[in-house]
């Protein structure tokens, strides 16, 4: 076994954090309003105090979470420049010029009509 | 993307007043990247890096408290109807290579100057591996345009991409030596 010692942006980290289904909500709750404490992600979740905190440090540690202080509260902001660096990376090559023509197809349709 | 949709879709069609959905009012933003200190805060702040990657255009720092803080269009931007000065803020600190304090205000529509100045802080701290964590924290208390903006929801051609989209373009940057190509499309 080779093993790597690679920084904590590691698109496998990201992959692995993005692969549970709970993890995955976490985010979605971000999204739709950042900065939440440890109590409010919790208060969304069927699932103990405990086990949201290690769903959220495996967030933490694929960069995809960052936290901040803001007086007594530890606030958690999702971070989305893992993501983009796999976009830019991997699928950027392969769909953004197909996506970009099929944009523009739908403008010119739209705007047609 | 459902929420962000939502609140672009319901701007467009109420026109005048602004988004009904709160926007979250501060935004926070991570990379690590294997650079020293110095060489990311010179990326940040030196036009002839700064313009080699996000969006076209470069930026230009006057680098003490009180100093200017402007973002340059470039020829194709200015073609398409922006303005020469497409943001412009204020430097409030400056403690190179650690932190950078600025203000920040688009200036491309009256709707989006009239939300005024919001505030972005860069923080640089070293990682063990010559590894730099660069953390970017925008507070955007009162300005959804800009937060929707800088949020990166917006489809690339229509400017979106934000944040993560440029600290993406200066971590491949420092760590490849190439622009992302985003100033080609």
């Amino acid at each position: 076994m080779v093993t790597y010692h690679r920084p904590m942006t590691d698109d496998d980290r990201v992959f692995k954090a993005l692969a549970d289904p709970t993890r995955r909500f976490l985010l979605d709750q971000l999204f739709e309003r950042d900065g939440r404490t440890l109590t409010e992600l919790e208060s969304v979740l069927d699932m103990t105090r405990f086990g949201v905190m290690k769903h959220l440090r495996v967030l933490e540690e694929a960069n995809l979470i960052v936290t901040r202080r803001s007086g007594r509260e530890k606030l958690h902001f999702l971070n989305p420049v893992p993501i983009r660096l796999i976009h830019d990376r991997w699928i950027d090559k392969f769909t953004e010029r197909r996506i970009a023509a099929l944009t523009d197809l739908k403008r010119e349709l739209e705007d047609r009509s | 993307m459902t929420a962000t949709d939502t609140t672009a879709a319901d701007t467009t069609a109420a026109d005048s007043t602004p988004p009904t959905k709160p926007a979250a009012t501060t935004q926070v933003y991570r990379v690590y990247i294997q650079a020293t200190p110095q060489q990311v805060w010179d990326a940040i702040t030196q036009p002839e890096w700064n313009a080699r990657y996000g969006y076209p255009g470069h930026s230009e720092y006057d680098l003490r408290p009180g100093g200017a803080y402007r973002g340059i269009a470039d020829a194709d931007m200015l073609a398409m109807g922006l303005p020469e000065l497409l943001v412009d803020g204020e430097v409030l600190e400056a403690d190179p290579p650690r932190r950078l304090v600025q203000t920040w205000r688009f200036n491309w529509s009256p709707e989006i100057i009239a939300e005024g100045y919001t505030r972005v802080t860069w923080e640089t701290a070293e990682e063990i591996g010559g590894i730099t964590r660069l953390t970017v924290t925008h507070e955007l208390e009162g300005a959804p345009l800009t937060a929707e903006q800088v949020g990166g929801s917006a489809p690339m051609v229509e400017g979106g991409g934000g944040w993560a989209m440029i600290l993406s373009g200066l971590k491949t940057l420092l760590e490849t030596g190439k622009d992302l190509g985003i100033h080609d499309a």
